[in-house]
């Protein structure tokens, strides 16, 4: 039995399509990143599976129970960590651990013993009795991430769980987040646009772009795939340069952005004295120039030919995500 | 707090004053349990809130993804706001007897019970309204505009038998009404209800079903 199954799940907010007939399918055990710009659709495809809010079509399963007929099942069976904080902050930490304890139904005899050992995994335990409200961002994250395991779920659901922490923060959360499935076997689906997090975290990734996957692999064979190496050039005109070099067929592929120029080339150190001597033949000059191996935003340039951090794009998107929060709250 | 005080001792004291005593009773006494009603009213109603609050916090989201029922989590507000509600609403007695209405333990006793099953429909328009409206600031405008037009036409600050027929016929279809004659029934001897407390109790109990379907529905749909 796989732990997430979909079948062409789509959602629709009136004329705006924010997951468009995603299929995929998850083993049990795996860490699964979608990543992808803001408004590409991640929130909404998790708010489809965590039984938030209905398809529009298609289907899923989660550990084999169907989202719309076996909702109750569903829910029993997974943790989910929001992408905005979904705490009572007038309550303690410990209270918010009790009040979910009772909500999954969690037996009285082992529900302290458990919030005990959850509290200890994310260090929490000496604060466990001040207010929420009192605590700092990465503190009520990791909270979060500790209350959706006092049930033990079989699916942890993770939208952004680093977004907005400081980067000592981000790697505390990455080594929970490994440990648990180290010691649980827990099957984790988390969203991000943190390449780096995409990459050192997840066993498989899917690329998410505009409502669709528009890759899914392991984040080596994903890179592997692109081959080779990039130069990024910085010159004083990057327009004429990139225009000369694909008429000399000098590199295999040009990928512009703001100030500087992505070059793909199958050998980095031979192609670089070549491209050197070109821009100094046609009368540019180079600003700066730096090799290396393609990660995950080659990856995700090479499928859509955008950066990932230059976010949605358009107007539209940004205005998608918008409705997009409007309807999960 | 302040709004039933002001309303009792400001209001209720002043205008006593200028009205005579008829049928062995003050206009005080007349007027706490309109008073009282009235702070079930604007507790319940205001405290559908909550829902709002929830919602753009995002502990909504924790409650929605539980394996629990629509309906409990329905059933779960209205038992917190009640409960709320009904605190209010004893404190109000407690300053009425502050201020020298006679009470009996007897009448207390039968006026708890009377709060809990006025106050569940009451919390459940609360809540309507609550799954209904978005923003807090439409929430509140709308509360107000449900609120007032009730207080004001249930009879809580005159007797509704001596108004002319066509306005008494609006304060009937309101159901604060009957709560409102039901309080007086229990707490002022020599008080002549509109309708015997039977039909009073039967009508608010009518009118609490109603309320806890209609608000369960629209809790399920908009939620």
């Amino acid at each position: 039995m796989k732990a997430i199954e979909t079948f062409n799940l789509t959602k629709n907010f009136g004329n705006l399509t924010a997951v468009d007939e995603v299929s995929l399918e998850v083993d049990q055990g795996e860490i699964f990143g979608l990543l992808g710009p803001n408004g590409a659709g991640k929130s909404t495809f998790i708010s489809m599976l965590c039984t938030i809010s209905n398809p529009t079509s298609g289907s899923a399963k989660i550990e084999g129970y169907d989202i719309k007929n076996e909702a109750s099942d569903v829910r029993r069976s997974i943790g989910i960590v929001f992408q905005d904080p979904s705490i009572d902050d007038r309550l303690t930490g410990r209270e918010n651990m009790e009040l979910h304890a009772d909500l999954y139904d969690v037996p009285r005899d082992v529900m302290h013993s458990r919030i005990d050992e959850v509290l200890h995994l994310v260090e929490l335990e000496d604060r466990a009795s001040s207010f929420v409200n009192t605590y700092s961002g990465g503190m009520r994250r990791r909270l979060e991430i500790a209350r959706s395991l006092i049930h033990y779920p079989k699916v942890l659901f993770l939208d952004e769980p680093t977004l907005g922490l400081d980067p000592q923060s981000r790697e505390h959360i990455w080594n929970y987040i490994r440990d648990l499935k180290r010691r649980e076997n827990i099957t984790i689906m988390l969203t991000t646009h943190y390449m780096e997090e995409a990459d050192k975290l997840c066993d498989r990734i899917a690329i998410i772009d505009q409502s669709k996957i528009i890759a899914l692999d392991t984040p080596q064979r994903l890179k592997d795939e692109l081959g080779g190496e990039t130069i990024i050039i910085e010159t004083s005109d990057n327009d004429l340069l990139s225009s000369k070099l694909e008429e000399a067929k000098l590199v295999d592929n040009i990928l512009k952005s703001e100030a500087e120029l992505n070059l793909r080339v199958k050998n980095a150190h031979k192609s670089l004295a070549r491209i050197v001597e070109f821009a100094v033949s046609i009368d540019v000059y180079i600003d700066n120039i730096t090799i290396r191996e393609p990660d995950l935003n080659d990856v995700f340039m090479h499928y859509t030919g955008r950066e990932i951090r230059e976010g949605g794009g358009s107007k539209e998107l940004s205005g998608m995500a918008a409705v997009m929060r409007g309807r999960i709250k | 707090m302040i709004t039933p005080v002001l309303w009792l001792v400001i209001f209720g004291g002043g205008l006593g004053l200028s009205l005579s005593a008829t049928g062995g009773f003050n206009y005080t006494q007349f007027l706490l349990p309109g008073i009282i009603a009235q702070t079930l009213l604007f507790t319940a109603m205001f405290l559908g809130i909550s829902v709002i609050w929830d919602r753009q916090f995002g502990f909504m989201k924790e409650i929605l993804v539980a394996p629990i029922g629509r309906v409990s989590i329905f059933a779960g507000k209205m038992f917190g706001v009640g409960t709320a509600a009904i605190i209010q609403g004893l404190i109000v007695i407690i300053l009425g007897f502050l201020i020298g209405v006679p009470l009996t333990l007897y009448s207390i006793s039968l006026v708890i019970p009377l709060m809990i099953i006025i106050t569940i429909g009451l919390t459940c328009i609360g809540l309507i309204i609550a799954s209904i409206m978005t923003s807090l600031e439409s929430f509140g405008t709308i509360v107000t505009f449900v609120n007032l037009p009730m207080f004001f036409l249930s009879g809580a600050l005159f007797p509704v038998t001596n108004l002319p027929p066509w306005i008494q016929l609006i304060f009937y279809l309101n159901p604060l009404t009957y709560g409102v004659d039901a309080l007086r029934t229990v707490m002022i001897s020599g008080w002549h209800s509109i309708i015997p407390i039977q039909y009073d109790l039967l009508i608010i109990c009518l009118f609490d079903v109603a309320m806890v379907a209609i608000g369960t529905y629209f809790f399920s749909k908009k939620q």
